[in-house]
């Protein structure tokens, strides 16, 4: 961000968009799906310890309304995929997914009749963090990771619809995908 | 002959098909027709008195004939002895009596029993999903389920460019042909 601080006057100068991203991706607001071990993990990295809030992901929203972030945490089977797509589709836009350990990712060392083999054949992730479970590193470095996304997608001349006009229709359904 | 197994042998002789003990613990195999008789002994009789059910499940021996086999594990907390049951039955013929209304608790394991292994319960008063949902055909844990069978609630998405290998699951929504859906009775 080009940002200059001129002596006398007190204004700043900056493209909207990145200022935008800037407070998006340091205000990101946690929906957290814990439905296995994972959760331990999860606490940890938002116990005090490893204190997930540095990274500005700081409050978990019990209500899907509300959150920003997705975080999908331990495994999902094929029966709690329908609500799980159900949470997501009530989040606003902008929205992000993060897949928390293996059995999110990938179906982890499941494979049978009843777990989904990774949460993008639900939704689109935008981050894997792997592990059995991650480290709280591991999600850290995560949450960073999409924060760098997050900064550097260009959200267009107007900041606040995430379209970007130079995207031809076909390429824009593609990243939605 | 260890002492449980002398009782039921004396008393049932109908029912009484074989027998094993191993440290101290003893496994009687019966027959189906009558079980209920000799489940009540077990639980009301003054040398039994077993009366708590700690689990009860079913084996799939494919391809022996009998291919299932019931087991029924009991405790009896005034006398501190186990006894275990074991039931054979045909694939053609795979149903057994409830056992529920002697006890409680096998409500439930009754329950994942029939959805796991398709075996029926007759006299079970709410033989319905617990584990499994509606509309899922099949009954995974029988060995002729296919591993990678599944049966998604949701249209899953091609993900294929992230593996190598290739989609190894299948997404069919017709049972596999010899695993026959039992409807509740
Ligand atoms: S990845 Fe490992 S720790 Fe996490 S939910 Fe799966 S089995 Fe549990």
């Amino acid at each position: 961000m080009g940002l200059k601080f001129p002596s006398a006057e007190s204004f700043v100068t900056s493209r909207l968009d990145e200022v935008i991203n800037w407070s998006r991706k340091f205000s990101l607001f946690q929906y957290p799906f814990v439905t296995a071990c994972c959760g331990m993990e999860f606490m940890a990295v938002y116990g005090p310890h490893y204190d997930g809030a540095r990274f500005g992901s700081e409050i978990p929203r019990f209500s899907p309304r509300q959150a920003d972030l997705l975080f999908v945490v331990g495994t999902v089977n094929h029966k709690m995929a329908p609500i799980l797509k159900r949470v997501y589709e009530q989040m606003a836009e902008p929205k992000w997914v993060i897949a928390f350990g293996a059995c999110a990712s990938s179906g982890g060392f499941y494979q049978n009749y009843s777990t989904v083999p990774g949460i993008d054949r639900i939704l689109p992730v935008d981050v894997f963090i792997a592990g059995c479970p991650p480290r709280p590193e591991a999600v850290l470095d995560g949450i960073i990771q999409l924060q760098k996304q997050i900064q550097d997608k260009d959200s267009g001349p107007s900041g606040f619809s995430g379209i970007n006009p130079r995207q031809t229709k076909e390429e824009l359904l593609l990243s939605r995908e | 002959m260890p002492p449980l197994t002398a009782l039921i042998k004396k008393d049932f002789p109908k029912l009484y098909l074989d027998s094993h003990a191993q440290h101290g613990d003893e496994t009687v195999s019966i027959k189906r027709a009558g079980m209920l008789e000799l489940f009540l002994f077990l639980k009301d009789d003054p040398r039994c008195k077993f009366d708590m059910m700690i689990d009860l499940t079913a084996v799939d021996y494919l391809p022996r004939s009998p291919r299932f086999e019931m087991v029924y594990h009991f405790k009896s907390s005034p006398l501190h002895h186990r006894l275990r049951v074991k039931i054979p039955l045909e694939e053609s013929a795979c149903q057994v009596d409830s056992i529920e209304p002697l006890w409680v608790a096998a409500d439930w394991y009754e329950r994942e029993c029939w959805e796991m292994y398709g075996i029926d319960f007759q006299g079970h008063p709410n033989l319905k999903f617990l584990l499994r949902y509606e509309g899922f055909q099949g009954h995974p844990l029988r060995k002729d389920y296919d591993k990678l069978l599944m049966q998604p609630l949701v249209p899953m998405r091609p993900v294929a460019e992230r593996h190598d290998y290739g989609e190894v699951f299948q997404y069919v929504q017709e049972p596999p042909p010899s695993v026959p859906e039992q409807e509740p009775s």
